[in-house]
């Protein structure tokens, strides 16, 4: 696989990642994402890592990375379904991933981002009762 | 020294008969072991020994001649160990040895005291050390049991509670050290998968105190929570420990401590977006409106 | 399937960290470790084996398979000829915590892993030995 592939669900950029990434693949998703959220204008970015038994130092910067950069341009991301066994290693490492929303999985993650998207001048039904 | 090999295989049938009566008499463990397998086994032991003595000479115990009769010592200690002998029992049934092994001596050699001594003197030494060495092999076995259980004693008890869909409880009774930690962390996010929580309050009101280690393997535990998509929430917090954190200058900044462990549900109930309400009394049948922790709609 | 006594894997590409990283889950699997004890060798792996790569210019690594009395256990070389490190106890603190900069993740791999030690000289080259017992 030379390409991690970008779904694209409404606003929302859906990306699973399921194999042993090497580090070319990574920093190419990390273009493709930025890309893409320019391209489609997505509000939201969701990445699947259930798959992922290894996230070392590199992949969660990666991570890192798209979160912070997502962000500049505008959009929220969520990394969701990351392995018991990956966050106890993480953590050893020293690596806490600040800035990077997490989720346990699909579901919840994408409640957060469309909460997340509804949320800067946007009033839900209830908000406006309540005022 | 084979004179002392010769002495024992000149006199084992007799040697054997004495000591087995010794034993019967001091070690009345019907319940644990047979008259037949004790006598099966200082036969095999006595044979052990001879062929120690006879090969490596009674003082060198590391001699190649006696890796049988150690290994053979080290196994029956074990296994009395495991059966539930005492230490005293197990060493016993070696050195009861001693008086019948004496007896034969001096029928052998009474035309000398000296001879007489020195002999008596190597053979107390090399029992001596054949008794210790049975009670060193039992107390490797005990601490390997206790090991065991000291293992199993930490897997129960950081027990995992549900409290409500997607609401766990963890509440940790006694110290936090980091092997302890390990265990704490896997139990809590394997149980946060498979219950798909998203909230754990840790309920340390059974921990004694809590000092910068025991909160950094706290903060460890929240943070791989955290990664995974879950919220931890600490409760059960102290006055004492209170004082004691803020003293050492532990920074819990980015985690919500709560007193009490019923302002810690509240808390994860309101997160997510429950509220408990009281009834009018007579208002409505229990199976009704009853909320379940298990089927929510 | 035995696992070999010692197995050595050339780290010259991208892709070679990632077959470092496979063979040592595979040997950790064969000796039967923990899932979690497996996810942090391995990690520690990938950390010494892309700082090889990386820095180091390129190396290889070594597999082997110890065995002490009724222990068992996984001890990973990791070797370059590469610029050496100045100052490793600088590099052991410096961290990718900190944010900025690379952070050689020297001293996150030694917590993940039983055995630690590193061996570097500038202009000649780095050697970090990791073990991880059962």
């Amino acid at each position: 696989m030379d390409r991690i592939p970008v779904l694209r669900m409404g606003s929302l950029l859906l990306i699973t990642i399921q194999v042993d990434m090497h580090d070319k693949l990574a920093l190419q998703l990390q273009d493709d994402v930025t890309q893409k959220i320019s391209d489609w204008g997505a509000t939201g970015v969701l990445i699947d890592i259930s798959s992922l038994e290894i996230v070392d130092s590199f992949i969660g910067r990666m991570l890192a990375n798209i979160a912070a950069m997502s962000r500049v341009l505008g959009a929220e991301t969520v990394v969701v379904g990351m392995q018991p066994a990956v966050a106890i290693t993480l953590v050893e490492l020293g690596m806490s991933l600040p800035g990077v929303r997490t989720a346990l999985s699909v579901e919840a993650g994408m409640e957060l981002l469309y909460g997340a998207i509804a949320r800067p001048g946007w009033e839900s039904e209830d908000e406006r009762a309540e005022a | 020294m084979n004179e002392l090999a010769e002495i024992i295989t000149q006199n084992e049938e007799q040697i054997r008969s004495e000591w087995m009566r010794d034993i019967a008499k001091s070690l009345q463990r019907s319940d644990l072991m047979s008259k037949a397998e004790l006598e099966e086994q200082s036969r095999t032991v006595l044979t052990a020994l001879v062929e120690g003595v006879r090969v490596s000479g009674p003082t060198d115990l590391t001699g190649r001649g006696w890796n049988g009769a150690r290994e053979l010592l080290q196994e029956i200690s074990a296994s009395r160990a495991r059966q539930g002998f005492s230490p005293t029992e197990v060493a016993t049934f070696v050195l009861s040895l001693k008086q019948p092994l004496f007896a034969a001596i001096r029928r052998e050699q009474s035309k000398s005291q000296d001879k007489l001594f020195d002999t008596v003197w190597v053979a107390t030494e090399m029992l001596d050390r054949l008794a210790l060495l049975t009670t060193e092999a039992y107390i490797v076995t005990r601490e390997e049991l206790i090991a065991r259980q000291q293992q199993e004693l930490l897997e129960l008890s950081t027990p995992v509670v549900k409290l409500w869909e997607g609401i766990l409880a963890l509440p940790i009774i006694g110290t936090l050290d980091s092997s302890r930690t390990q265990v704490v962390m896997e139990n809590l996010l394997q149980t946060i998968v498979a219950t798909n929580s998203r909230y754990a309050i840790i309920d340390i009101t059974g921990v004694p105190t809590v000092d910068t280690l025991v909160a950094q393997h706290l903060l460890k535990t929240i943070t791989a929570a955290r990664l995974m998509g879950a919220e931890c929430i600490i409760s059960g917090v102290r006055p004492q420990i209170a004082q004691t954190i803020v003293h050492l200058g532990i920074n819990l900044e980015d985690v919500i401590t709560k007193a009490k462990l019923s302002d810690a549900l509240a808390l994860a109930l309101d997160k997510s977006g429950r509220r408990v309400v009281r009834m009018k009394p007579g208002a409505a049948t229990p199976t009704d409106t009853a909320a379940s922790p298990n089927k929510e709609a | 399937m035995s696992v070999p006594k010692r197995e050595v894997v050339p780290l010259k590409s991208s892709t070679d960290v990632v077959l470092a990283r496979q063979k040592v889950r595979q040997c950790a699997i064969d000796l039967r470790f923990s899932l979690v004890d497996q996810t942090k060798l391995v990690t520690a792996a990938s950390e010494l084996a892309r700082n090889a790569l990386d820095h180091g210019k390129g190396g290889e690594m070594t597999i082997e398979v110890l065995n002490s009395g009724a222990r068992s256990g996984l001890r990973l070389t990791f070797e370059d000829q590469g610029p050496g490190i100045a100052d490793i106890e600088q590099a052991m603190r410096d961290g990718f915590t900190t944010g900025a900069g690379m952070g050689l993740g020297l001293g996150g791999s030694k917590r993940l892993v039983n055995e630690f030690d590193i061996q570097s000289k500038v202009g000649q080259g780095t050697r970090v030995t990791v073990a991880r017992w059962k």
